[in-house]
């Protein structure tokens, strides 16, 4: 048994493969966009060695900082929005019929590409013939106004979209946590005469910490990094006023060929995307975890 | 009296109380089907409007269904154009990349949860640590790479991108089923003289059946609607996905509604079927594969 179980050339075969895999596309490149970030590059001729000047660019760099306060911005409604869906996930988990069947909807557009979404949400957002303003006028508005277009408002209207996509995930992670609870604890709770509050607050949410920090540091992580509706459908305009870290980097690298500056701001965000997660499960750590019995 | 009354009052309470709850409960139910609301009707709509033409759209109101609907533009964007290359592109690419996936996720899973060695824990931590890099801080260097190599607009680099990028979620899915898997049946095995090849493909695979078609889905959905990559690296039409093929297309005919609607409709339909067929397999892996976001 011993001997079969560690065959040495077995185990490489099986494990090789995969680890080179993730070393030469996941890590390699992790640390050569730490490289590149300290070089002047075009991406095709000759790298010129400059230190730190492309961060001392970034520090510097206007669009640079409103487009991580964009991303910011985003971080904070995703924390936020997550408060509602565990709302709906406990009215769902409570005695609901037809529960399975709704949680499967909420997951609908999750399972959709981001440029399907975007496409049909250019469509809803259009200024005339979209659906949101013809229901809008309808509704008797003279002006809606042209939700993507609008520097003022563009990045809320981008986050309903967002919202709208992730919702079903979050919740169904919520649900599952929820349905995880033994029935019991909460039986002997309603005997003592706790009310829905009570039971809410004192049992489910301290039993459910682990799932609750978990989707923290999803939604925040990943509005961070998030890129592929904003892409597709103003590509950080009106004149940047949607203009994120991802889209920024993206845009310096394969618009304007800039790809030590590009690499310089893919790090940044790596750093802060690792800064983002270590942080919150510091601010989140509590000193006993809670077992379920 | 006194016991006459006391029944009476308390029913009377319980009345009251009972009909607050079950004013509380329907209106918990309509905001939870008001939120299913919002999640289908914009898919609704797109299905409506990907049956109308322009006319129709501008004119008719945004949820009336046309007395004659267009099937044709279905046709049309699928003959006319690269939406059926697209579509077969996709399919090829999803296909390879997940068969991949879920194969090596298999072997790295087997060897560092059943077999003994040095190092499978550090093994293991470093595609669990996979799964926090974001994919934009790998993009510059990788696009170099695959330049250097002649691999840009080529499937491969596609294929090598999804594969390294979803062994981690793979491999976290499989990690629970593997550990529970009883050392009874490899012992066995042993004792009869399978090697462990025999032993993994005629005994353990067919035994994680159920878990692989949950990973097998859950990569499915992650490579169809990938856009990114294939965004980036990809220029030439015959191998350009859906996603990326669909934002091309629509490019091209933003004033054509109808068509743009058949369209998308075209891309989400087969994600949306085996949604209908296998939801609950679906729900499964999405709150098991969470730490993707």
């Amino acid at each position: 048994m011993e001997k079969v179980m560690s065959n040495k050339l077995v185990i490489a075969l099986y494990v090789l493969p995969s680890l080179l895999l993730i070393m030469g596309i996941i890590y390699m490149p992790i640390v050569l966009t730490g490289y590149y970030g300290l070089n002047e590059w075009n991406g095709i001729g000759e790298m010129t060695f400059i230190g730190l000047e492309n961060y001392k660019h970034l520090i510097q760099d206007s669009t640079f900082w409103s487009s991580a306060f964009h991303s910011f911005e985003l971080a904070l409604f995703s924390g936020i929005s997550l408060i509602g869906y565990l709302l709906i996930a406990l009215v769902l988990s409570g005695k609901i019929k037809g529960a399975n069947l709704l949680r499967k909807i909420y997951l609908v557009p999750m399972l959709l590409s981001s440029v399907a979404i975007a496409q049909l949400w250019m469509k809803i957002y259009h200024p005339t013939n979209g659906v949101l303003n013809s229901l809008l006028m309808s509704l008797g508005v003279d002006n809606p106004p042209a939700w993507l277009a609008e520097p003022s408002i563009v990045l809320l209207a981008l986050f309903v979209p967002i919202i709208w996509q992730y919702a079903g995930f979050y919740i169904l992670i919520y649900y599952a946590a929820l349905k995880n609870i033994p029935e019991s604890l909460m039986e002997a709770a309603r005997i003592d005469g706790a009310n829905p509050w009570q039971i809410a607050t004192r049992i489910k949410l301290p039993l459910m910490s682990e799932v609750i920090k978990v989707t923290i540091v999803l939604s925040v992580v990943g509005s961070l990094k998030y890129f592929d509706l904003i892409y597709v459908m103003t590509d950080g305009g009106p004149n940047g006023a949607s203009e994120v870290m991802a889209s920024y980097m993206y845009h310096k690298a394969f618009r304007s060929f800039d790809f030590g500056y590009g690499s310089a701001i893919g790090f940044f965000l790596l750093l802060v995307c690792l800064v983002a997660t270590y942080l919150i499960r510091k601010a989140t750590a509590s000193k006993e975890t809670i077992q379920y019995s | 009296m006194k016991v006459a009354t006391a029944p009476g009052y308390n029913s009377g309470r319980v009345n009251e109380r009972k009909i607050l709850q079950g004013t509380g409960y329907t209106l918990m139910y309509l905001g939870l089907i008001l939120v299913a609301l919002v999640q289908i009707f914009p898919l609704v709509w797109l299905l409506i409007f990907s049956l109308k033409n322009n006319q129709e759209i501008f004119n008719m109101a945004p949820f009336s269904i046309p007395a004659h609907p267009h099937w044709e533009n279905y046709v049309n964007v699928w003959t006319n154009g690269n939406i059926a290359q697209y579509f077969v592109n996709s399919v090829l690419i999803t296909a390879i990349a997940l068969a991949l996936t879920v194969l090596l996720a298999s072997f790295v899973t087997y060897a560092v949860t059943r077999m003994r060695w040095k190092g499978r824990s550090f093994v293991l931590g470093l595609f669990m640590v996979g799964l926090m890099i974001p994919v934009h801080s790998t993009l510059i260097p990788l696009f170099s790479l695959f330049l250097k190599l002649h691999l840009t607009d080529s499937p491969i680099s596609i294929i090598l991108s999804y594969v390294a990028f979803n062994l981690p979620t793979t491999i976290m899915i499989l990690l629970g089923f593997y550990y529970a898997l009883p050392k009874e049946v490899e012992e066995a095995a042993i004792i009869d003289g399978c090697s462990v090849n025999t032993m993994f493909f005629r005994i353990i695979l067919p035994m994680t059946s159920s878990v692989l078609a949950t990973t097998a889905i859950i990569n499915m959905i992650y490579n169809w609607n990938e856009f990114i990559f294939v965004n980036t690296f990809i220029s030439s039409d015959k191998y350009k996905t859906l996603t990326v093929g669909v934002q091309n297309f629509i490019g091209q005919y933003t004033t054509d509604w109808g068509a743009i609607g058949a369209t998308l409709m075209i891309s989400i339909l087969p994600i949306l079927i085996v949604f209908l067929l296998l939801s609950d397999r679906i729900v499964e892996g999405i709150a098991a594969g969470s730490v993707k976001g």
